[in-house]
């Protein structure tokens, strides 16, 4: 039996926004499903799966699995792949050289050649057209800056800045 | 009955060290037990809910170290929720009311607070030793008040702890007559060193042989930590990212190079490999060597370092290392004990990493390392060939631990499940103490298990097994069993409820998402008053439904443990205990 990941490709339509809870209800139910706790203040960018796919979990989406000290869990390297949209290719950053937003911004507007604009946590990032997402734990896109440093350098599993027209922002369809 | 007076006993008593020694010998006669308890200095409790310290203390008033250990083991990997538990507070509060001369204390996976901390460096005028690994709750504030308040401290030793790293001075409140350190470990923390501090703190301690840094300490300070303390042991490097200037390298080379009692080297938390060369110096003496958080040490550079390390005995390495590093390792390193393979790939970057390891590199260290004694190895695949030769090669494993990495994984070429392999191991191991098995699994490894495996006693089993019978076997058969833990297998009440008595002669039972039911637990803690059987469940519709329960639910996370001191009023609201 083998665990295929399909979340790899990066589809226009993940990010359309809908209407629906968050985190993927019908995984819930497996027995070996990741059971995190989900945060109701997540912004989000993907909708939940169709009812239909049933992805089972990779094994890096078990709770407890592979059976390794949170601690050592915690403090391993992890390079994340970083997107831009447009850019012909992908490269990687290890999100441990950073200790807070504003270095790994400063690191992404360097390696990309763009400026992010201002964050705030009601509007997200305005002024430039770039926003920079994530992909978290959950399989959830999600925008870089709303939960604490920590939390998210160890749920990131990869980037993605969004270019001007493409990034949908919230009040599109609410 | 005593043909000496009770003195010379006692004499002879203080020469037996081991806990499981000294509670043999208290149980040969009462007289005994009276004298034995009497010079008891070092208390060993694997499970604090076990006993309670007010009975600690009234049955060894003499003693002066205790190691407790709090969490279950599944603990580590998340799967115990926060606050479930193993705050280490009531004892020290009881040690400290009761007036016992405690001088050493060794915590593993409790919970540890500022204030525990602060009543602990008041109250014992002779406390020499502090170690904690795998603990949570505290911050650097409280290794504060262990700094300032324990003047003949001689031991601070973090291992893998979470602590809030405040940022503050800790290192500053070691007063100046402070020189008795021999062993400081603050690898855990993440905050900011003050290295001044620190500089001055190793270089009025003539005895520190064990020394382990942080990330914050750069690489000159390195070099100058270790020019004061040539004597040095036991050293873990922190971090150097950058490649070093030659001046800086050089200083570090000709630090190391007096350094010629240095026998364990880990750390490397962040470094580039273009500074090891400075440690060749030192590897044909080292007997230790810990690279699992080296990610950056790997490649040609760990190879060439490894090629010096003959003498080694511990190694602890990234499964980066590939089949054909372990190749290397056991070409290389005759002497080696222990070995630990962690995985790199903890994130789930790579679906196809190429770099971890099979079960040729296992192969391989079975062939080459002759007293090999304990593995831990992650994998991404095995074979039932390959354990069977590994078998036959070591045949002196004392802990055997495989995490093949995926879940279910049959013989990665016929498909088969891994009853032979594991069934092979546990035959030619005759003194195998603690296993861990993964992969594809029957009911067959477990009739094995139980069939072959006379001394083990720890077992870890996940996602195995098909039916009650595999529990069975093991709980039938391994007499010496102390500790089992069960994750995602099909067990049941059956195998559950079929020899109550069993689980008063082992520490614990753990069993998650596996089949037993709340109607099956109950039964289990009905006729067993000595044992506290607990139920974790996490869910809010749990809690809710608690008035219409049904006892055909199944049972989220059973802990079940043996202890004569009845149930913990410790619990949060989501532990039932029955």
């Amino acid at each position: 039996m083998a665990y295929e990941k399909k979340v790899n490709e990066l589809n226009l339509k993940d990010t359309e926004l809908c209407l629906g809870l968050p985190g993927r209800t019908e995984e819930i139910k497996e027995e070996q499903e990741v059971s995190c706790v989900k945060s109701n203040n997540k912004r989000q960018f993907e909708e939940t799966r169709d009812e239909e796919e049933s992805t089972p979990p990779t094994k890096t989406q078990i709770v407890g699995w592979p059976p390794v000290r949170s601690y050592r869990k915690n403090n391993s390297v992890s390079y994340v792949k970083v997107s831009m949209d447009g850019a012909p290719y992908l490269r990687k950053i290890d999100l441990k050289t950073y200790k807070n937003y504003p270095e790994l911004l400063k690191a992404l507007e360097n390696m990309f050649k763009f400026t992010v604009g201002e964050y705030s946590e009601r509007e997200g990032y305005k002024g430039s057209g770039f926003v920079p997402t994530y992909e978290d734990k959950d399989g959830d896109w999600m925008l870089v800056g709303d939960v604490p440093w920590d939390m998210f350098s160890s749920s990131c599993k990869r980037l993605r800045i969004m270019k001007g027209s493409d990034a949908p922002t919230l009040d599109a369809s609410l | 009955m005593n043909y000496f007076p009770e003195e010379v006993i006692e004499h002879v008593f203080n020469f037996i060290a081991s806990h499981r020694d000294r509670n043999s010998i208290s149980l040969v006669c009462k007289s005994w037990h009276k004298i034995e308890r009497f010079c008891r200095k070092k208390v060993f409790i694997g499970n604090c809910y076990a006993i309670n310290p007010e009975r600690l203390i009234r049955r060894f008033p003499c003693l002066k170290s205790l190691t407790l250990k709090g969490k279950p083991h599944f603990a580590d990997f998340n799967l115990v929720p926060y606050e479930w538990g193993g705050f280490v507070h009531p004892w020290i509060e009881a040690l400290s009311s009761s007036h016992v001369g405690l001088e050493e204390l060794r915590l593993k996976r409790m919970v540890v607070t500022d204030e525990s901390l602060d009543l602990l460096s008041r109250s014992f005028p002779n406390f020499k030793s502090l170690v904690l690994v795998s603990c949570e709750g505290f911050t650097t504030d409280g290794l504060a008040s262990i700094a300032s308040n324990c003047r003949h401290l001689r031991e601070l030793d973090l291992q893998e702890n979470e602590i809030d790293d405040h940022r503050g001075q800790w290192l500053n409140c070691f007063p100046d007559s402070c020189t008795t350190l021999t062993s400081l470990n603050f690898a855990c923390l993440k905050g900011e060193t003050n290295v001044a501090a620190l500089e001055r703190l190793v270089a009025r301690s003539p005895n520190l042989k064990t020394l382990k840094l942080n990330r914050a300490v750069p690489l000159d300070a390195l070099a100058r930590l270790m020019s004061c303390a040539p004597q040095l042991v036991d050293l873990g490097v922190g971090s150097y990212e950058n490649e070093p200037d030659p001046e800086s390298f050089r200083k570090l080379m000709a630090a190391i190079q007096k350094c010629s009692s240095l026998r364990s080297l880990s750390g490397f938390l962040e470094a580039a490999p273009l500074c090891l060369p400075a440690f060749y110096p030192v590897c044909q003496n080292l007997i230790s060597l810990n690279l699992s958080y080296a990610a950056e040490i790997r490649g040609n550079h760990l190879i060439k370092l490894i090629q010096l390390c003959k003498r080694l005995q511990r190694l602890w390495i990234l499964d980066s290392i590939g089949d054909k590093g372990l190749v290397v390792v056991a070409a290389t390193c005759k002497e080696l004990q222990e070995l630990r393979v962690f995985p790199s790939d903890l994130h789930g970057e790579e679906d196809n990493n190429n770099a971890a390891v099979t079960e040729v590199g296992l192969v391989a260290i079975s062939a080459g390392c002759p007293k090999l004694h304990s593995i831990l190895y992650f994998c991404k695949q095995m074979t039932n060939a390959a354990l069977i030769t590994v078998a036959k090669n070591c045949p002196n494993f004392i802990r055997f631990r495989l995490c093949i990495l995926e879940p279910h994984k049959p013989d990665h070429i016929t498909s088969q499940s891994l009853d032979e392999g594991f069934g092979a191991i546990v035959q030619a191991c005759k003194g195998l103490r603690r296993l861990s098995v993964s992969g594809l699994l029957n009911d067959q490894v477990f009739l094995y298990i139980g069939m072959y495996a006379e001394e083990l006693e720890m077992l870890s089993i996940a996602f195995a097994g098909e039916t009650d019978k595999g529990m069975l076997y093991v709980l039938n058969g391994c007499k010496k069993l102390r500790k089992l833990e069960i994750r995602d297998s099909p067990f049941g009440n059956a195998a559950l409820l079929a020899d109550v008595h069993k689980y008063e002669t082992m520490r614990s039972l753990w069993m998650s998402s596996c089949e037993v039911t709340l109607g099956g637990c109950k039964r289990l803690a009905q006729n067993s008053p000595r044992l506290n059987v607990e139920i974790i469940n996490e869910s809010e519709s749990n809690r809710m439904e608690r008035n219409e329960e049904d006892e055909r639910d199944k049972v989220d996370k059973l802990y079940l443990y043996r202890t004569v001191v009845g149930t913990r009023k410790d619990a949060p609201p989501y532990v039932r205990i029955l």
